[in-house]
């Protein structure tokens, strides 16, 4: 089980509370698609992709970044056990939807990089460390159903 | 809401990304078939070099920042800084280091059009005295992005940011280079 201290969780719950999920959802997506091209594979039926531009207007990925963004939440309310919090979407990503795990590496950083750019100083490295953590043990909770 | 989308803008250039094979004019033919080393185009070494010269002034603070953060996010690189007294973010020492990187970077940054000469005894100090594993590399570019995008948030859009991120890539590979 993951051990987090009293200040992680403050900091984690205080990131998502200031959080945008509209603005930050989308943002985070549509830099996913444009620094990783290769994770277009899985926006197949999602409209038009052709370059940056395209990709930043794009509303269905705009809404499709929202819904990401929200499927944190899981892991933000259930902080001692995202293993098994996150255990059935695992599984979703693996049977289904066919998304190599090491996708989630990729939109964690560029969530990473999203929020940094949206609090700026306030993105402390205390701050950068809890949110690491955060987002490794999601990503982990992701992976792990696959077989 | 979408400050990025120019959707009523029918005078904006097609900016594209040239993250295929498009306009690659100064790359030959076979390494672009090959493509095998995801190499810059023309215009996203412009890119770079736009940001870069943008960021100059306060390259030192992103260069400590970013070491200073890869020690705190990612401690097992600091099993490369036991010979110091204090590798703890924010130290001198690691500050300091920050900025001598950052100052290769830049360098790097000159030489952006023949990376794996350029960097040639740089790669073979790593290669040979440092062996500093290159998965680090790619943490402590992420570091530096994150800095990159705390202090240049309007600056570092995707497209800056692809661009920076492949010439960090490529920068890595030559450094790696000499490895085996």
């Amino acid at each position: 089980m993951v051990e987090w201290t009293d200040s992680e969780r403050a900091i984690i719950n205080s990131i998502f509370s200031n959080l945008d999920y509209e603005e930050i959802g989308r943002k985070s997506l549509c830099r996913c698609l444009i620094v990783y091209p290769w994770t277009q594979r899985y926006f197949g039926g999602f409209g038009n992709l052709y370059n940056a531009e395209t990709i930043l207007c794009n509303p269905l990925i705009a809404a499709h970044g929202t819904k990401i963004l929200h499927g944190l939440d899981r892991a933000l309310k259930n902080m001692d056990d995202i293993k098994n919090t996150y255990a059935e979407l695992s599984l979703l990503h693996s049977d289904k939807l066919h998304v190599d795990p090491d996708n989630f590496r990729l939109l964690a950083d560029c969530l990473t990089v999203v929020i940094a750019a949206k609090m700026g100083p306030a993105f402390t490295v205390d701050t950068q460390v809890a949110w690491q953590k955060f987002l490794s043990v999601v990503v982990s909770a992701l992976g792990r159903q696959y077989h | 809401m979408n400050d990025d989308c120019n959707d009523g803008d029918d005078d904006a250039v097609d900016d594209d990304d040239d993250d295929d094979d498009d306009d690659d004019d100064d790359d030959d033919d076979e390494s672009n078939y090959l493509n095998v080393n995801m190499s810059l185009s023309s215009k996203q070494k412009a890119t770079v070099k736009d940001f870069f010269s943008k960021m100059s002034t306060r390259s030192d603070d992103i260069g400590a920042e970013a070491l200073s953060r890869l020690v705190a996010v990612f401690p097992q690189t600091k099993s490369y800084f036991s010979h110091w007294k204090d590798a703890s973010p924010g130290s001198a020492p690691v500050r300091k280091h920050g900025i001598t990187i950052m100052g290769g970077v830049y360098d790097a940054v000159g030489k952006i059009d023949d990376l794996k000469g350029g960097l040639l005894s740089l790669s073979e100090l790593h290669a040979f005295m440092l062996r500093v594993d290159p998965v680090n590399f790619k943490l402590l570019a992420h570091c530096m992005l994150v800095c990159m995008s705390m202090i240049f948030p309007e600056e570092f859009t995707p497209q800056v940011h692809v661009a920076v991120d492949k010439f960090l890539a490529q920068l890595a590979l030559a450094l790696a280079e000499k490895y085996r």
